[in-house]
Order: C-alpha cells, then sequence, then structure tokens
C-alpha cells in the first residue's frame, strides 16, 4: 500500500482539506487557519480592483507552500471563465483553475453545460481543471473524458451550510469517477466533512464554514481532524447495520 | 484620451501604463493587468502604450471560495 | 486507459494471505452493504465464504428481484462458421482437431434463422470459429443484415475486432458484443493458446473496450473457469465489468460463468470448478455488480439453471444446438464447440421459467436506428 494521497494533475498532495479565502474577518487569520487545518490548496477569486479602498493583497496572507486554486467565480458564460482562467494563470503562474460558471443568481447553482464547455478548452491548453457542478453522473463523465483532473460536486447550495444533501448523487460519482471526487460547497459542519469522507470522497472543500467561524483557526483544525477521521473510516471499510432477517424458504438447498 | 477601464469610459491623459497606474495610486505588487484583452506581465508595463479605444482591466486577487 | 492497467496492480498480490484474512463476520458485514468493494467482492470468493452460502443467495436473490424484476431473457446462439485457426487446446473447434469443417453459405443462414425464430425466440447470438478466410467481414455483414430480417436483436460472439470493423457491424445492426478473455492468468493462457491471432492476450482483452467504444449495447465477458485457478479469473472477471461499467455509462455490461464439459478434444482442465463454487462465484458477482447482467448457457444443467433463476442469473440461452447448421438439419455425426447439458426445447425451457415464478422475454427490445 502506497502512502494515502490525493493526485491532482501533476501534484500530489497530504492533506484532504481544501479550503477558501473568502468571507474571512480578517485576511491575517488566513494563514493560521492554513497552518491549523493542514490545508495545501487553497481558493482566491480574480476581481476588478476597487479604486476607492485599497485592500491587502490577498496572496501575501497565502505562504508559498500551499498550492493556489484561483475561481473563475463572477462568469456567466464558459467564454468568461476561460478568459479568467487564462487571466488568473498568467498573473498567479499556477495551472490550477477551479470552474465556477454561475448563471443562477438566486441559488448559486453551477450552470454545468457552460462548465463542461470550459472545461474542454481549459484542459487542452494545459490547465488542471476542477469543476464546481451539480452532481450529474452522466456530466461528471464527460468532464473526465474532457480531461477534467477532478470533479466537485455540491453538497447543498454555496454558503448554506446544510450538508450532504445530495448524498446519493455524489454516491453516483464516487462509485463511477477515475478522477477524484472533491464535495464543495454547503458542509457546514466537521460532521458532514467527515461524512463525505466515509463514503469515499477524495477530499472536501470547506470555505464558508470555517471563515465564519466564531474562530475559523480553531475550526480549521476540527475540519482537518473530521476530513482525516472520515477518510481513515473509509479505508477501514467500515461496517453497516443490518437490519436483514433471514427469509424462510431455503435457496440453497440444492447444493447439499 | 478616453479608454475603457474596468467596463467605464475614462479619460486619461497619458499614453504610459506605469504613469496610469501611478496616477491611479494602485498597489502594483498585486496588480494584474489585461490590456485588450492580453495580459501584460509587470515588466512590460513600462513600454505598454495605451491608446484612444483601448480597452484596459484592472485586476487583483481577492478572498473567494 | 484499458483494464489492463488493473490487472497489472493485483501482479503481486498473494490471494491466498488475502483469504486467509477473510472471517465469518467479515461475510456477514459485506452481505450488508450498499456498495461492495473489490475486497469485499473476493472476500465473498473466499473459503470462508462457502460457509455462507444460504445467507449470501437471499441477498443476491434480493437484489436480482429489485433491479431486474422476476424475469429471464432469453436467447439463442446461432453457429454458422466452425473453421478455426487457433488452437486452443481445449476448443473442439480447435484447428488440429479432424472435424467436418463448414461455414454455412447465406442461404443456409436464412433457413437456420427462419427455423430459429418460428421458435419465437427474437433474441440471437451470432457464432463463429476465427478463421478471417472463412468468415471475412463481409460475410459476416451480408449474415447480420439476414438476421435482422428475422430477429428483433443480433449480437456477435466471433473474433476480436478492431474497433472500426466494430463500428461496422454495429452500424448494420448488431447491439450486443460477447467476447471471453477465458483466462486473465497471462502465463495459462500462452500455454493454452498454441497458434493463431488469439495468442494476443492483450488484443483480446481490450476487445470489450473496442466494442463498448463502437456503441455495443451489452457487452458479456467472462473467463473460461477451470482453465487456471478459477477464484482469481473470476475475481478478475468481476473487476473488468466493474471497469466497463464505471467506463461505458450507456453499456449494459454481462458476465458469464463458462466451466468445463465435454468437448471433441482430451482436455482435462487443471482446475475445476463444482456446483458449489460455481453458485458461490454467480451470487458473489450479483452482490458486487447488482445491475450487471449473468448469462447462463446451456453448459448447465436443466436442475441448476432452474434453481440459479431465484440466485441471479438474468438471461438464458434456450432451445440451443452447437453445431453448425444444425437447426434446420439434425446431423449427429457433426462435432459441437461444447457439450450441451440442458437439452430442452425453448418451449420447455420458458414453462420451466414461469413455473419458478418468473417470466420468460423473449424480445427485450427493438432497435429503432
Amino acid at each position: 500500500m502506497t502512502d494515502d494521497t490525493l493526485q491532482l494533475g501533476n501534484k500530489t498532495f497530504t492533506s484532504r482539506l481544501l479550503t477558501g479565502t473568502g468571507k474571512f474577518a480578517d485576511n491575517a487569520l488566513i494563514s493560521g487557519m492554513l497552518e491549523a487545518s493542514g490545508s495545501q490548496i487553497i481558493t482566491v477569486a480574480l476581481r476588478r480592483i476597487d479604486q476607492q479602498s485599497k485592500t491587502d493583497n490577498i496572496l501575501d496572507s497565502i505562504p508559498q507552500n500551499v498550492t493556489l486554486l484561483p475561481n473563475t467565480s463572477g462568469a456567466r458564460t464558459a467564454e468568461q471563465a476561460v478568459r479568467i482562467a487564462r487571466i488568473a494563470r498568467a498573473a498567479s503562474g499556477t495551472n490550477f483553475i477551479k470552474i465556477e460558471v454561475i448563471t443562477d443568481a438566486r441559488y448559486l447553482m453551477p450552470d454545468n453545460q457552460e462548465t463542461l464547455a470550459a472545461t474542454e478548452i481549459l484542459a487542452k491548453e494545459g490547465f488542471i481543471v476542477l469543476p464546481y457542478i451539480l452532481p450529474d453522473l452522466p456530466l461528471a463523465k464527460r468532464l473526465e473524458s474532457a480531461g477534467a483532473a477532478a470533479v466537485m460536486p455540491l453538497g447543498a447550495p454555496i454558503g448554506t451550510n446544510r450538508g450532504l444533501e445530495t448524498k446519493p448523487l455524489i454516491a453516483m460519482l464516487i462509485e463511477n469517477c477515475r478522477v477524484p471526487v472533491i464535495v464543495d460547497a454547503g458542509l457546514g459542519l466537521p460532521s458532514h466533512a467527515a461524512a463525505a469522507m466515509e463514503m469515499g470522497a477524495d477530499a472536501v472543500l470547506v470555505n464558508t464554514a470555517i471563515a465564519t467561524a466564531g474562530d475559523p483557526v480553531t475550526m480549521g483544525k476540527a475540519f482537518e481532524l473530521a476530513v482525516r477521521a472520515g477518510r481513515k473510516a473509509y479505508l477501514s471499510g467500515g461496517g453497516q447495520c443490518s437490519d436483514q432477517a433471514v427469509a424462510s424458504s431455503p435457496l440453497t438447498g440444492f447444493l447439499n | 484620451m478616453r479608454i475603457k477601464i474596468n467596463g467605464r469610459d475614462q479619460d486619461i491623459d497619458t499614453g504610459s501604463l506605469t504613469e496610469l497606474i501611478d496616477q491611479m495610486d494602485l498597489p502594483p505588487s498585486s496588480l494584474v493587468v489585461e490590456h485588450n484583452l492580453r495580459l501584460v506581465p509587470q515588466d512590460q508595463w513600462a513600454t505598454t502604450r495605451l491608446e484612444e479605444g483601448d480597452v484596459l482591466e484592472l485586476l487583483n486577487f481577492v478572498g473567494g471560495g | 486507459m484499458s483494464f489492463f492497467e488493473v490487472l497489472t496492480q493485483y501482479q503481486d498480490f498473494s490471494f491466498d494471505d488475502y483469504f486467509a484474512t477473510v472471517t465469518d463476520a467479515d461475510i456477514a458485514r459485506i452481505v450488508t452493504l450498499d456498495k461492495l468493494r473489490p475486497a469485499d467482492f473476493l472476500a465473498l470468493l473466499s473459503p470462508v465464504a462457502a460457509n455462507h452460502l444460504e445467507l449470501i443467495a437471499q441477498r443476491a436473490h434480493q437484489l436480482t428481484v429489485q433491479y431486474f424484476g422476476k424475469t429471464i431473457q432469453l436467447f439463442t446462439p446461432l453457429y454458422i462458421s466452425n473453421h478455426c485457426s487457433n488452437n486452443c487446446i481445449y476448443c473442439g473447434f480447435n484447428h488440429t482437431n479432424e472435424i467436418k469443417r463448414r461455414t454455412l453459405t447465406l442461404a443456409e443462414i436464412e433457413e437456420e434463422a427462419a427455423a430459429l425464430s418460428r421458435t419465437g425466440m427474437q433474441h440471437v447470438l451470432l457464432l463463429t470459429g476465427e478463421s478471417l478466410q472463412a468468415t471475412p467481414i463481409d460475410y459476416l455483414v451480408d449474415t447480420v443484415r439476414c438476421l435482422k430480417k428475422y430477429f428483433a436483436s443480433v449480437a456477435i460472439e466471433i473474433f476480436p475486432m478492431e474497433e472500426e470493423e466494430y463500428r461496422l457491424l454495429y452500424r448494420e445492426g448488431v447491439d450486443g458484443l460477447t467476447l471471453f478473455q477465458e483466462t486473465y492468468d497471462q502465463e495459462t493462457y500462452r500455454k493454452v493458446h498454441l497458434a493463431g491471432r488469439k495468442k494476443d492476450f492483450r488484443f483480446r482483452l481490450d476487445g470489450p473496450e473496442r466494442g463498448a467504444r463502437a456503441g455495443f449495447r451489452t457487452v458479456n465477458i467472462g473467463a473460461l473457469l477451470g482453465l487456471a485457478e478459477s477464484r482469481r479469473d473470476f475475481f478478475f472477471t468481476g473487476l473488468h465489468a466493474a471497469y466497463l461499467e464505471q467506463q461505458f455509462l450507456d453499456t449494459e455490461v454481462a458476465v458469464s460463468l463458462p466451466r468445463f464439459n465435454e468437448a471433441e478434444c482430451d482436455y482435462n482442465p487443471p482446475f475445476s470448478v463444482n456446483d458449489k463454487l460455481f453458485v458461490q462465484y454467480l451470487m458473489a458477482f450479483r452482490l458486487f455488480l447488482p445491475r450487471a447482467g449473468i448469462t447462463v448457457s446451456t453448459r448447465e444443467s436443466s436442475a441448476m439453471r432452474d434453481n440459479l433463476t431465484r440466485l441471479g442469473a438474468t438471461r438464458f440461452s434456450a432451445g440451443v444446438c452447437t453445431t453448425v447448421g444444425g437447426y434446420s438439419k439434425a446431423d449427429s455425426s457433426d462435432t459441437p464447440q461444447f457439450e450441451i447439458t440442458d437439452e430442452r426445447s425453448v418451449a420447455e425451457v420458458a414453462t420451466a421459467i414461469r413455473q419458478q415464478g418468473y417470466q420468460p422475454v423473449y424480445k427485450d427490445w427493438d432497435d429503432i436506428r
């Protein structure tokens, strides 16, 4: 048995907890959160500068050894996502891109069709593409064929902290995808993350639940422990309660 | 001359990208510049000339999930 | 990507060491799982699991009814040629065997098809030996065109082909591919396939994938149990099926569990698979891949097949003759590919299925391309 690692593109990670930089009360908390959570991949977004209020550089809060995962948030079409991805790569020096195309402003559901189109283009350009999707098995297989490095199905709508509402759909992805399945969005508690890992997810991405906790650093640690616990439970082949009674008429009597 | 900066028409009085950034008082370390849909690395800012009708995007990385 | 990569991962795996760790409690736990991993499937193939056949049977029965209902789909094989350039030491069509060789003409095929369709059968499986001279692709295309006039579904069990050739047959209306690897043990494979194109292990192994890519709706694989150590061979059969299911969402994957019967040549299989072991394998596969088909041929006896109806089988061949041209003209001097043991007619098989409380399905679908 080799070390239990997560492979994304040409990079290998020992942590299965991806984090995000959104919604922190103070960006200074990010480095402490990263240290406590052990997270090796963190998302950032690209925005037009705000000419009025000068903000500090988010990249200064992220240590060199953590892999940047720029997202394409703000994109409403595949074309826009591709454009943002190219800029992000040139500006950050990383090939990693989380494709996030959202055309629904109310629930912030990812647009699977545009996401597939963007993945097809960016994978050909050498990006390590991580598409954020609604868990849809045929789509996930198309993304896989298109060269996605992983698929990132949502557990629940972004920022809702409602947990694994899409569990049975994610289970199909886990069962049938060859690329890693990273549950992204909606995980509000460490127990949600543990449940995702127990069912065989390869990793989880948590942002809001950590960033908006009373103590993001401690919550980062809590998620790290939950992800590791869930992963170990999965690897150990966890049991299930049996409510099965043995039927009365034997089926194998003919063999005796 | 008039160019488009981040989607808005603006009148500027310089043809030098470096000068414009300086005038706008933007922190150069985190700034990402796209000029006519082409990314301009920081070491090319000084040699980039702006012309009437150009489209400029000035971006930076921010928090996001 | 190829199943070969999966196979390679198990190169140094010690099956015996793993079997030694399997406990009664493991089996009790595994039968309650919603989803089995390869290690769980392997545990069900272990000697320890043989002590829990009834427990496994109940679960296999429940899953089969859940996913397939109480139905058995029927099909008939149609042998059109026994010319073969391969030398497979266990096979009746082996080219060194001095038997009467024949390849049906199109007129004869038409006669066979007409005779077969009168039994009510709508799914036919076309079989040949491996001979590009006797059964070139144009001949196969003509055969398929002829059969499509009589049957709703035409599947093929012929030599492995290139993807383009499969695509050609698919366009002519072939909707299913049956291709047995015979054994997943490369050493044994080399020793039992002495001549002909069949010597190429890898080309055969990748055949089902090429077929799935070409568009076939069903792909049926299997290992000829008894050629090599059978727990391993059947484990890899299961992994191969799982791999195909995962790679090709639009393909219905099925397995067969052919085991040795008397054939025309004097071949003694080095490993034997008795009824108990056979049933254990079939049920383990049902628990591992609840949605996959399980095809049972007339190599199995009528009594065995009647019992398998409730344990996981989903497809039966019926009214079978394994000699070339055997449906329209019976000639007992012809050599069969293998001896069949269930010699009942289509109607008799259908009646037996009904007596089990199951519905025999003569036509599962119609191609509307």
